[in-house]
């Protein structure tokens, strides 16, 4: 976890061309990432796969099918065979994707975007603001992020709803590091200094000026973030914290295929597959990004 | 350096203040009243103001943190209203079996990423090094539950090799050779996503370092590739090899509570997970304060292992 840290915010110096032309750029530097576009086609099939799930999805997730339970991989009419309740499991892996992509996601994207507010405040002010801020999250860091998350979760109470908030939490110090830091980079830069000497308020200094530089290393490291956060929200439904099953989630599936683990090991071992290589595309997606947004990460 | 040593453990009173507000707070937090809790729906309005006169709930919050503080100072976190036992005493044999499992784990996590990190290094570039990098971003992502998962169907229902099961053999002859049985699947999966993390760190370390020139002059001395990577590089790249090694100890503790649910390791997360099923929150308050404590502490501890063995880190 605080490696990545430090990848990020090696990451983190300024790119001082902006526009368009740094877009295309970006884009050709990652799509040229054999790794990164292997990542993206990864989760654009998982992805679209749960957003289409009621058109797609061979079976209903929910109800038991007349082939009996725990039917073998192969099975004729189900690919993947049924689970311990006889639900058709190819189909609970695709509506899985639902909650399992969306609990990765979310709190990863909420955590960036307080981040930004907090660790631009902190980087941009200095002094007490920065010193009350960042002292505050040093707390946090006092505790193993997935134990948090299953504490605050022990307090407001297991579902889904508070997955996604305690996960949240639990990753604003993080995510609000890479952000300062950034933002500390860039401020004693000439650039700055000139857009103050024009007139600009701080508004504008933040919003024109440091925080289009400040996003890219702040994104390289979410989507990095994100990988570990498919693991880590499986983790919390499996112990049955997190999504509450009859909903279909991978993490849950885990959980539950581990009581028939003795009779048919498929139900468990098919959805943590699909949990490992999901959070694997992630992390491609992550290096393929570091190497667009970082000029010297190239190799 | 004794001096810097004694500014970061000043250092550690604002952080332990934070974390014991932090813990305290969240008790408060939590919806309903501990008195109604504790005497049931059928308490008179009477009882419930004895009660919380007695507990202290009727005082400023501030006099109840204080309060609260000096008996966890004390080593008095309170009953269980659940198990009817001290946290204290429930949570104490749990945190020693979570540390023989984080032990172990680590031991295993630190020796085996390193030694594939280096090794990696020294075959940059050969198939060696790409199976060992591609195996450890694979590993890297299992779900420790899964691999434990996993583990339990290869070793204790195919091969029928290792117990899926406990710490001890109920009817077992106990004793080292039981408990190690038992150990390793759990130390296993609790080690995997770590040790492949370190390996990672590792083989990027050593790189960096067999790119500098004084390294250039040493095989240009003749020195055996052995030698240069024994004797030269490895010495400069050991600090921060130890620093990576150190910072996935909390990834690790936090692995450990998905593998001891999985193989039944009577341990802190378990227990963890049990109590925040049960909502016994002063359990899960014990064990949040017990995990900080001992993090905070194995910080420490490896800030100042580096300190001494890196003189560069240590300030002027």
């Amino acid at each position: 976890m605080p490696t990545s840290t430090t990848l990020a915010v090696k990451a983190a110096m300024p790119r001082l061309q902006r526009g368009p032309g740094a877009f295309i750029r970006a884009a050709r530097v990652f799509l040229r990432d054999r790794q990164a576009v292997i990542g993206l086609l990864i989760i654009a099939i998982t992805g679209g796969a749960a957003l289409l799930a009621p058109l797609i999805s061979p079976y209903d997730p929910l109800t038991s099918e007349s082939v009996g339970r725990l039917a073998p991989i192969g099975t004729p009419g189900h690919l993947l065979g049924t689970d311990e309740q006889g639900r058709d499991i190819l189909s609970r892996l695709i509506w899985g994707g639902r909650a399992s992509l969306l609990v990765g996601i979310l709190p990863t994207v909420a955590a960036g975007i307080v981040a930004l507010g907090l660790g631009l405040l902190a980087g941009y002010l200095g002094g007490a603001v920065d010193h009350g801020i960042m002292r505050g999250l040093d707390v946090f860091f006092a505790f193993p992020l997935v134990l948090l998350a299953i504490a605050i979760v022990g307090v407001i109470g297991p579902g889904m709803g508070n997955q996604m908030f305690a996960l949240a939490v639990v990753l604003v110090p993080y995510s609000t590091r890479v952000v300062r830091t950034a933002t500390l980079s860039v401020k004693p830069l000439e650039f700055v200094e000139a857009a103050r000497a024009l007139g600009a308020g701080n508004g504008r200094l933040i919003g024109c000026h440091l925080l289009p530089n400040v996003l890219p290393p702040l994104l390289v490291y979410t989507s990095t973030l994100v990988g570990m956060m498919i693991v880590a929200s499986a983790g919390l439904s499996f112990l049955g914290l997190g999504v509450q099953p009859p909903t279909p989630d991978w993490g849950v599936m885990v959980g539950n295929g581990r009581l028939v683990i003795y009779r048919a090991a498929h139900v468990v071992t098919i959805p943590g597959v699909v949990i490992v290589i999901t959070a694997l595309a992630f992390n491609f997606i992550g290096d393929g990004l570091r190497e667009a947004l970082d000029p010297r990460a190239r190799r | 350096m004794i001096v810097y040593a004694g500014k970061r453990l000043l250092g550690l009173v604002p952080v332990l203040f934070g974390i014991s507000v932090v813990i305290f707070l969240t008790m408060k937090l939590i919806p309903g009243d501990v008195a109604r809790a504790l005497l049931g729906p059928m308490a008179t309005d009477q009882s419930l103001a004895q009660l919380q006169n007695a507990l202290g709930l009727d005082q400023p919050i501030h006099i109840q943190y204080a309060k609260w503080l000096w008996r966890a100072l004390h080593g008095d976190l309170g009953l269980s209203p659940i198990v009817h036992k001290s946290v204290v005493e429930l949570l104490l044999p749990k945190f020693g079996n979570t540390l023989i499992l984080a032990g172990a784990s680590f031991l295993l996590a630190a020796v085996g990423g390193v030694a594939v990190g280096v090794l990696a290094a020294a075959r940059q570039q050969t198939a060696l090094d790409r199976a060992a990098m591609g195996a450890s971003l694979i590993v890297g992502n299992m779900p420790p539950f899964w691999l434990g998962l996993v583990l339990i169907v290869v070793f204790a229902i195919d091969l029928r090799w290792l117990p899926s099961l406990g710490m001890y053999s109920a009817r077992g002859p106990g004793g080292l050779e039981d408990l190690l049985a038992h150990l390793a699947m759990p130390a296993v999966a609790t080690a995997a996503a770590p040790g492949a993390i370190i390996a990672r760190m590792t083989r990027a370390s050593v790189l960096e370092i067999l790119g500098q020139d004084y390294i250039k002059v040493a095989r240009s001395k003749g020195l055996s590739e052995r030698a240069v990577l024994g004797l030269h590089a490895l010495k400069v790249a050991w600090p921060p090899i130890l620093t990576i090694t150190g910072l996935q100890l909390g990834y690790l503790l936090g692995g450990a509570v998905f593998t001891e649910e999985v193989f039944g390791w009577p341990g802190l997360g378990r227990q963890l997970v049990s109590s925040v099923i049960a909502r016994d929150v002063q359990v899960v308050q014990g064990a949040a304060l017990f995990i900080a404590l001992s993090f905070v502490v194995v910080n420490l501890g490896v800030d100042l292992l580096n300190l001494y063995l890196d003189p560069r880190s240590r300030p002027a």
